[in-house]
């Protein structure tokens, strides 16, 4: 928070949390309503995704618990065969919807904080070294940015994907597609952490205190960590916001093309590409409920990143 | 100067050849070419005559050689899905696909040029707030699903758009265009719309972003203050100064309109190089992939050198280090 | 007289409206070549039949009929030697005349080395031309069923052939493609007006026809393209951009039923599907502790029972697929109705017989399924785990595209997979030869089971060259019932065949899924 103007700065010496609800972050978020409904989406759907087990009312992915007569129950109606019934209907293979969109909504999150944190930690090493090291350092970090950028994300997890299933012994492939996942995306999404750190290090390494670190002799590895990493964690946190709603609906977009969460443990993407099978046969609510529930999902982080770019931008305060 | 563009040429070659040869030792791990190559009657016998045919045994190093020894001569080799040349397949699709992308690139880029001033503008208006909102459904759901959405509504309910191919296509010498005929018009929207609606959504924020920090400049604050009519400052100064950055950008995100038209070709039944593509991995037409593969390769490679080579002859502090900057 | 002028000109109208209607077809996949004999795949030889012959065709009926030949029989004098009797006044699109020269040429070329449907005809030894219209086949050996084997051997004209270089089937690392892959010159009542792969193929009926009375030929020019999105299909027929779809999802049926505009036309297809499981002593993907169970023939019954046939039917298939008790499709020669009988769904039954076997803490195995082949392939394996799940089996569900799916089979390296079968020459040698047989270089190609049973074996080997019908179909018989008891494969059921069109359309639907156009007429 270097640019933060030093007049804001309250008088005493408030505790923690006070000092952080007064802060200009906090006080942009308390007057802006769409951060704040956002927010309130975003935690209740991940508190919902991580108790899933909790309050999911079945296991859809317990195999031996499903019957398969329960098969396209409509949300709300008794089941024709077995009388069962289900809040939001069930889908093609009779699991609870509510159940597979939270243990679903589960993968898709760790899916996608997984991948970004694996690009942010990349990036932001990688940054830091090629902006403050400079040489040959710097320029081989960036031509392998050029290369992973000469490869779009989609074909990068495609291929990933493919070795991945060649290599890994077939009893684990089950849990391989997620780990492929975060890899894949995470490593596609690396590039823009990297360029934006080695920019804003570019910046502060000539910057007096920096310079000052030097030359009272601190090591490159703690000035980089302890001066310049602080300065830039605030374009890193946007990018991170806005990269967790890509990754969420990459991988979504990847289960269309095959690449994605097996269909015995569906994340919201698979769902969704199974759902849209029924489109036109009248089983609206295999499709339309895991849609809305990432929408929703992704839409408020999403809205939440756009609340932060400009609330985190010193040069629009 | 010249010395820099000569290593920067050569650098991207090195990039190439590495891509490549990431790209080729992952084929082996797509499936089995030869196990689609023949009808379910063949023997073991025909198996191995098509194996060793192919070269299949021989290493991957091995093959990846010979692929970049016929590739210099610009020949792809025959693709094992069709049986044609595969230089001949691209040229033929990659019209479809060029078209495609340069509509929903021209769509992105207006679209989010006009909103990205008119939210930046009316920063604090309700329809601003609207217009930031519902653009970013188009990249809060995914792209395949939108397809099928504006399909089902524009195509199924109300019979306006095709739903799928490029309608009738002219052909002007080798180059097949929907450009010249009403149904290959009315072809292209949708799958315009769908493809564009992600790059649309970024141009925009990028733009506004931008003009709402020209706008703080003294310079603007300055012509404002002696009195210059709001229109002009907002077109005349601090657009021209927004439109250096947004320009790059939609630069290098064409490739990734190229690429993610993989997506959108599959839903829209669009005869481009990316259903292609598609095809050649469920197939495993190893030609076809390896060709398509080199062919973005190059093609993100020279925007990229571009991009580089700009920023080289327009920021001067550059040539002084002798270093290419980042984008 | 004006008036009659008038409706002479009206008459003269509407019959060329009648005659110039057009038919927008499409499916999932588009042919992969025009040559006749480089692709052994279903719809590469469902668009090329439009165009070119066979000796013998497969009506829609699934009944054998002459299309360039016009009668066939065995030699009187020489059982390995079959005599056809050409049809007269046959010309070629480009209008030349068809002559047994034309046969001996495209079955020679049909059995060359790189031709594609040689299995087909493996048991032809030499074809001569006895005289313009008279073709002799000789066989390594007694065949009954060789007409079986030729409808989809297509014939095309020598001297087109050799005019345009194409006599020899590609090779695919030979450098050049041939003509014959994008040109045709057949006998067939549509010719090509022009095709674009993968985006669309342009027929027009042939003026020179030579069945042109003999079959009703509804439509005077097709437009045939694939559409590989199954949502984007449907949207295509129901928005009215096309008129005929192939490959309709099930759960899709009960909307076009209820549109008025459109109807669907079904048949039982020649398709069974199945499970085939890894008999021998060790498992590809971990045996546990004690061996493969599966090597036990109890645990192979008890998975048996454990599957509810009807629950996939009704629910995964909405009502299309008929149950199945045996892994052949109920027209081919040796079905029995005794035969196709299964055990009922009985989940205790079933664990007790584990328990038995020494499996009753159940086990774990992989299960390989293609996701991109058969109707609802990976919905039938999910909904298997789930079943098995209950008497106790871990299954862990691996399904993957088929380019990845099948090489695990031939190359033996799966312990439980889907597999579907069709049966070309309607006739139980096919399978035996092919799932049963000892794996082998020429014989138990698709048998990925390690199932291995010597008398099984030589008796595919005697039925092949049977000509004693009756005999023949009493080993079929013995053979079937062998097999069945050993129980290497679940059968699950056989899909059933859906065509959506428009309600205009009148076609004429075959168990196949090959789409003889000549049959459709205008309703």
């Amino acid at each position: 928070m270097q640019d933060r103007p030093t007049e804001t700065l309250p008088p005493s010496e408030p505790s923690r949390l006070a000092r952080a609800w007064d802060s200009d972050l906090a006080w942009s978020f308390r007057h802006t309503p769409v951060a704040m409904v956002s927010a309130a989406v975003v935690v209740i759907l991940v508190l919902s995704a991580v108790f899933a087990p909790l309050i999911a009312p079945h296991d859809p992915f317990d195999p031996g618990s499903l019957n398969l007569m329960n098969g396209f129950t409509p949300p709300g109606r008794p089941n024709a065969f077995t009388q069962d019934m289900f809040l939001l209907g069930t889908d093609d293979q009779g699991r609870d919807v509510l159940s597979t969109i939270l243990y679903g909504m589960r993968i898709s999150l760790f899916v996608g904080f997984s991948a970004v944190l694996l690009a942010l930690v990349i990036g932001v090493i990688l940054g830091l070294l090629a902006g403050y090291l400079g040489g040959w350092v710097e320029a081989l970090i960036m031509r392998v940015a050029d290369i992973q950028l000469t490869f779009p994300a989609i074909l990068v997890a495609m291929l990933i994907f493919g070795v991945a299933k060649g290599i890994t012994p077939p009893a684990y492939r089950d849990q391989m597609a997620i780990w492929v996942l975060i890899l894949a995306i995470g490593l596609s999404d690396w590039v823009q952490f990297a360029r934006v750190v080695r920019g804003a290090t570019l910046v502060e390494k000539r910057r007096d205190y920096v310079q000052a670190a030097r030359l009272i002799g601190r090591k490159p590895f703690s000035i980089m960590l302890r001066h310049i990493l602080p300065n830039v964690l605030n374009p890193v946190l946007v990018i991170a916001t806005i990269s967790l709603a890509l990754a969420i609906i990459a991988e979504a977009t990847l289960s269309f093309l095959g690449v994605g969460a097996p269909p015995t443990k569906p994340s919201l993407g698979t769902l969704i590409r199974i759902g849209q099978g029924f489109m036109f046969s009248g089983e609206w609510w295999i499709l339309l409920f895991p849609a809305l529930t990432l929408l929703a999902l992704a839409l408020s982080i999403n809205l939440l990143g756009d609340w932060l770019r400009d609330a985190l931008n010193p040069r629009l305060r | 100067m010249l010395a820099y563009i000569i290593r920067r040429v050569a650098q991207s070659v090195l990039v190439l050849l590495v891509t490549g040869f990431v790209a080729f030792s992952m084929f082996s791990f797509v499936g089995d070419p030869v196990e689609n190559m023949l009808g379910q009657e063949r023997t073991q016998a025909d198996v191995d005559r098509l194996r060793d045919q192919l070269g299949l045994d021989r290493p991957f190093a091995v093959q990846y050689w010979k692929f970049l020894e016929q590739a210099v001569q610009g020949n792809f080799g025959l693709s094992y899905r069709q049986g044609r040349p595969v230089s001949e397949i691209l040229a033929e699709r990659l019209p479809a696909t060029l078209e495609l992308a340069a509509v929903s690139g021209l769509l992105a880029l207006l679209g989010g040029i006009g909103f990205g001033i008119f939210t930046a503008i009316r920063r604090r208006g309700a329809a601003a707030n609207v217009i930031m909102t519902v653009s970013l459904i188009g990249v809060s759901l995914p792209t395949f699903l939108i397809g099928i959405l504006l399909i089902y509504v524009f195509s199924v309910e109300l019979g306006w758009l095709p739903s799928f191919g490029r309608g009738d296509v002219v052909n002007l010498g080798g180059w097949s265009t929907g450009f010249l005929t009403q149904s290959g018009l009315k072809a292209l929207v949708l799958p315009a719309i769908t493809l564009g609606l992600y790059q649309m959504t970024l141009i925009m924020r990028l733009v506004r972003t931008e003009m709402l920090e020209v706008l703080r400049m003294d310079y603007i604050r300055f012509s404002r203050a002696r009195g210059l009519r709001e229109r002009a400052i907002n077109f005349r100064h601090a657009l021209k100064n927004t439109l250096v950055p947004v320009i790059t950008i939609t630069g290098l995100q064409l490739g990734s309109i190229i690429a993610f038209a993989i997506i959108t070709e599959t839903v829209f039944q669009w005869p481009g190089v990316g259903l292609l593509f598609i095809n050649a991995i469920q197939f495993v037409d190893i030609p076809v992939m390896a060709a398509y593969l080199m062919m973005i390769s190059v093609m993100f490679v020279a925007i990229n050198l571009i991009v580089d080579l700009l920023y080289f002859a327009i920021d001067p502090r550059l040539r002084i280090d002798g270093k290419a900057g980042g984008h | 007289m004006k008036n009659m002028l008038l409706a002479a000109t009206a008459l003269t109208l509407s019959m060329t409206m009648a005659q110039a209607e057009t038919l927008r077809w499409a499916r999932s996949g588009d042919a992969l070549t025009l040559d006749p004999h480089a692709q052994n795949e279903g719809p590469t030889l469902a668009l090329m039949h439009q165009m070119m012959e066979p000796l013998v065709l497969r009506n829609p009926a699934g009944e054998l009929e002459g299309a360039l030949a016009t009668d066939w029989s065995v030699s009187s004098d020489n059982p390995d030697v079959w005599n056809f009797t050409l049809r007269e006044g046959v010309k070629f699109h480009d209008g030349a005349d068809f002559t047994a020269e034309d046969v001996v040429f495209s079955l020679e070329r049909a059995l060359s080395e790189n031709s594609d449907m040689k299995g087909l005809i493996s048991s032809v030894a030499s074809v001569e031309a006895v005289s313009d219209y008279e073709v002799r086949i000789t066989t390594k050996g007694p065949n009954p069923l060789l007409p079986a084997a030729l409808p989809n051997i297509l014939i095309i004209d020598k001297d087109w052939a050799e005019a345009n270089d194409t006599v020899h089937v590609q090779d695919v690392e030979g450098g050049d493609e041939t003509y014959a892959s994008r040109n045709v010159n057949g006998t067939g009542a549509y010719k090509l007006v022009s095709r674009e792969a993968d985006v669309k193929t342009e027929m027009t009926a042939f003026d020179g026809y030579w069945g042109k009375d003999t079959y009703p030929i509804g439509y005077s020019d097709i437009v045939y393209t694939p559409i590989q999105n199954p949502s984007t299909r449907m949207a295509a027929l129901f928005s009215g951009e096309v008129d005929f779809i192939q490959d309709v999802p099930v759960q899709d049926l009960q909307r076009i039923e209820q549109d008025p505009g459109l109807k669907i036309v079904s048949s039982p297809q020649n398709r069974v599907i199945f499970f085939g499981l890894n008999t021998s002593d060790e498992l590809v993907n971990g045996t546990p502790e004690g061996g493969n169970p599966m090597a036990d023939k109890a645990v192979r019954e008890a998975m048996n029972m454990a599957i509810n046939r009807d629950a996939i039917k009704q629910v995964v298939m909405r009502g299309q697929s008929i149950p199945a008790g045996v892994i052949m499709p109920p027209f081919v020669n040796g079905w029995s109705e005794e035969l196709n009988s299964m055990p009922a769904t009985d989940v205790a039954a079933a664990k007790a017989k584990l328990s038995e076997a020494g499996w009753g803490d159940g086990f774990t195995v992989q299960l390989d399924c293609p996701n991109d082949r058969y109707v609802n392939d990976e919905a039938i394996c999910q909904a298997v785990v789930g079943m098995m799940a209950q008497i106790g089996v871990t299954v862990n569900l691996n399904a993957q595209p088929k380019a990845q799916h099948f090489p695990l089979i031939s190359g033996v390296e799966s312990d439980f997979y889907m597999l579907g079968w069709g049966v070309p020459s309607y006739d139980s040698e096919y399978i035996f030869n092919f799932l049963y047989h000892t794996k082998g270089e020429l014989y138990g190609t698709w048998n990925g089971t390690h199932y291995s049973n010597e008398k099984l074996d030589e008796m595919t080997k005697a039925i092949a060259a049977e000509v004693d019908l009756e005999k023949r179909d009493a080993m079929i018989d013995e053979m079937w019932a062998m097999a069945k008891a050993d129980a290497v494969y679940l059968p699950i059921h056989h899909q059933v065949l859906n065509w959506a069109m428009k309600t205009s359309v009148g076609a004429a639907v075959d168990a196949d899924d090959q789409v003889k156009l000549k049959y459709f007429s205008v309703e």
